[in-house]
């Protein structure tokens, strides 16, 4: 008897890619995905539903596909790619709807992945160099996006509490770098001067994006409960971040961050107020509770930061545009899936 | 009530057993990196012979790109770390504190004339919290206890700070790169427990260096025993120094409270150094010649890793280490003939 998973978020980076890897995994039957916007990754056995924000859909379809495991990716974690009312909507309503869904008496879930980030932690000067999955934050959150993540960990921590036979899992992922993804970070970096808050050079943490996909489907395969931080190992300033990814630092003043957000904002360069904080004080995440588990990292952070800047060249240096994106085709695939005429084996 | 033991000359075995077995194991290459280094030839103070063969190896690790064939080495050291900065997770860079190092050479040598008593007590290997006597309105007994023994010993050192040099743009940098970490219990847990590294802290704070010169060389309260909880939860011993010599390199004549508050820093100090030369003064100690005693160290026979210990123990144990750096300052100046010469 295979897995049936439902996956959330599937038109976004992480469960388009989490999707793929599911389906290249010969123990789960059947995978399930919903979004507001279509994959845009060639997916060849994941059914797609488009849903509202809120996933208000949810429980029908829980209790219609009778999903045992349920991958939550699609937490906003930059709140420049949304402003405040949706990042609370999809972070907190759309979770709340999916353990409600979860919950009913009908379903069947038994393991929950949520995909969390280490922006729980905060990133201030009161903090220590490294954050174990239990230390508490060091002051109150201060940005909406990490107050709607907390929030959203609260009801998972409380989900958890009341369904015992349930493994929920919670990773916080630090920030990931790759060939492929684009986050303000990754967009910071291929800027010609590289952003940096003037008098403030913090250790910062990376994750591989490969390390990402291979830590859900690690814990997935395990069934293993609480909550992980994920990250490479090794803190780096972020000059030298700078400085492998082959650029100089333009220092921004270390105060007054609203009266330059807006005219940068308008010249491209997109600084959210957690990004200045993490580039102020920086922030370490102790990986070690899933190594003991025994996960192991395909890079460190100098790894992550490397595996970026080699991307960012090739990609310089061949100077064509990107491939195109997949288009999603619904009627032909509807039809490879349910046509009886075509042939299967 | 804690123990203390006598140290002999030789070298002593580290709490754990095998420290250096213990850094191996540490999964961060960078880790790994800052956790030992080369000891110098240098024929410093009291410095004996140390074992060729865990430096050696850990002097190996450091090498980014050499991966180490070591039969404890966890497969996170296969992973290619290589970088380009040898910064390590708490912001030190070895690199930047020998070339300070060597431009501090003559400072240490010359003007200040620093002269250790007791330096084999300080271990080879293994954590320990070193407390110390703290004054001087800009102190230089910090840099230079580190220099000290990052020199004849060729341990690093890190130094426990307040947090508010994490704040200050431009000097957070220095400070970190030189081995200032800020007084965050889990740093100092970390460093001594996981890393077994030399950690100094002076629990007497900004109220040790705010002192005027008419209150030199009385102790303040050493906090509230927060040092105290750290070695007991670390297991490692307490190594209490006394200096002499710091008071009299910044002497505050008098402190402007008004202009401390308003330039949100602990005091604004007046110290001789300003009324002789002006505003610079306060880059420009007088050259007293400092004195550091190393007392025997402390060892608490508690087990570690405890989440609280007995308040009770913890104030006796900082009040009595308080009261062995006090005799020991006051035996220190009764023998010391003049502030200038020693």
């Amino acid at each position: 008897m295979g897995r049936r998973v439902l996956v959330t978020g599937l038109g976004t980076f992480w469960g388009g890619r989490v999707a793929q890897a599911l389906e290249a995994d010969p123990s789960v039957d059947v995978i399930v995905g919903l979004d507001t916007r279509e994959p845009t990754v060639e997916l060849d056995r994941t059914e797609y539903v488009r849903t509202d924000e809120g996933y208000s859909i949810l429980s029908r379809i829980v209790r219609a596909t009778q999903v045992d495991t349920i991958l939550h990716t699609f937490l906003v974690v930059d709140s420049s790619r949304a402003s405040k009312r949706p990042v609370h909507e999809t972070n907190v309503i759309g979770t709340m709807n999916l353990f409600a869904a979860a919950s009913q008496p009908e379903s069947r879930v038994t393991d929950v992945v949520l995909k969390s980030s280490t922006l729980v932690y905060g990133s201030t000067y009161h903090d220590p160099v490294w954050f174990a999955e239990d230390t508490p934050r060091s002051s109150s959150a201060r940005h909406r996006v990490e107050r709607s993540l907390i929030e959203v960990e609260a009801y998972v921590r409380d989900y958890a509490i009341d369904n015992p036979q349930v493994a929920v899992t919670t990773l916080r992922f630090s920030n990931v770098l790759g060939s492929e993804i684009v986050t303000p970070i990754t967009r910071a970096l291929a800027l010609p001067l590289v952003p940096a808050v003037f008098g403030f050079d913090p250790r910062v943490q990376f994750v591989h994006e490969d390390d990402v996909v291979r830590a859900i489907m690690f814990v997935l395969d395990r069934r293993l409960g609480g909550v992980f931080n994920v990250a490479g190992d090794g803190l780096l300033p972020w000059s030298e971040v700078a400085a492998i990814c082959g650029k100089h630092l333009a220092p921004l003043p270390p105060f007054g961050r609203r009266l330059y957000a807006g005219p940068l904002a308008r010249l491209g360069v997109d600084l959210p107020p957690e990004l200045i904080e993490l580039l102020t004080y920086g922030r370490g995440v102790d990986n070690r509770r899933l190594k003991r588990a025994g996960f192991d990292y395909l890079t460190t952070s100098a790894g992550a930061v490397r595996a970026f800047a080699e991307a960012a060249r090739l990609r310089g240096a061949l100077g064509r545009a990107e491939r195109v994106p997949y288009q999603y085709e619904r009627d032909v695939e509807d039809f490879f899936r349910h046509s009886p005429a075509v042939v299967r084996d | 009530m804690p123990r203390s033991q006598s140290s002999s000359t030789s070298r002593r075995k580290a709490r754990t057993g095998g420290s250096s077995r213990k850094l191996v194991a540490v999964p961060s290459a960078a880790e790994q990196r800052a956790a030992g280094r080369k000891p110098r030839e240098d024929g410093g103070v009291g410095q004996e012979a140390t074992k060729q063969e865990p430096a050696e190896q850990e002097a190996a690790e450091r090498e980014p790109t050499t991966q180490p064939g070591t039969a404890a080495a966890p497969t996170s050291t296969e992973l290619d770390d290589s970088r380009l900065s040898d910064v390590d997770e708490w912001g030190r860079s070895e690199h930047l504190r020998e070339l300070l190092g060597r431009i501090y050479n003559p400072v240490y040598d010359h003007w200040f004339r620093v002269e250790w008593e007791g330096f084999d007590k300080i271990p080879a290997e293994g954590g320990a919290l070193i407390v110390a006597n703290h004054a001087g309105a800009i102190p230089v007994d910090a840099p230079s206890i580190m220099h000290g023994i990052e020199r004849d010993l060729g341990r690093p050192v890190y130094g426990l700070a307040d947090e508010i040099f994490k704040r200050v743009p431009v000097v957070n940098v220095g400070w970190s790169r030189l081995g200032g970490v800020q007084a965050h219990p889990d740093n100092a847990y970390r460093l001594l427990r996981e890393q077994q590294q030399l950690v100094m802290v002076f629990p007497e704070g900004t109220k040790g260096t705010g002192k005027t010169y008419s209150e030199r060389y009385q102790l303040r309260r050493f906090g509230r025993g927060g040092f105290v909880q750290i070695a007991m939860r670390s297991g490692v011993p307490i190594i209490p120094m006394s200096v002499i010599g710091n008071e009299e390199t910044m002497p505050i004549v008098f402190k402007l409270p008004t202009l401390a508050r308003a330039l949100r820093v602990p005091y604004f100090p007046v110290t001789a150094n300003m009324l002789a030369l002006g505003p610079l003064g306060l880059l420009f100690p007088f050259p007293a010649k400092l004195r550091i005693r190393v007392l025997d160290p402390v060892r608490f026979d508690v087990p570690p890793d405890r989440p609280r210990y007995s308040r009770s123990r913890v104030m006796d144990a900082s009040e009595q280490i308080r009261q062995t750096i006090q005799d020991s300052i006051y035996d220190m100046l009764r023998k010391r003939r003049g502030v200038w010469s020693g």
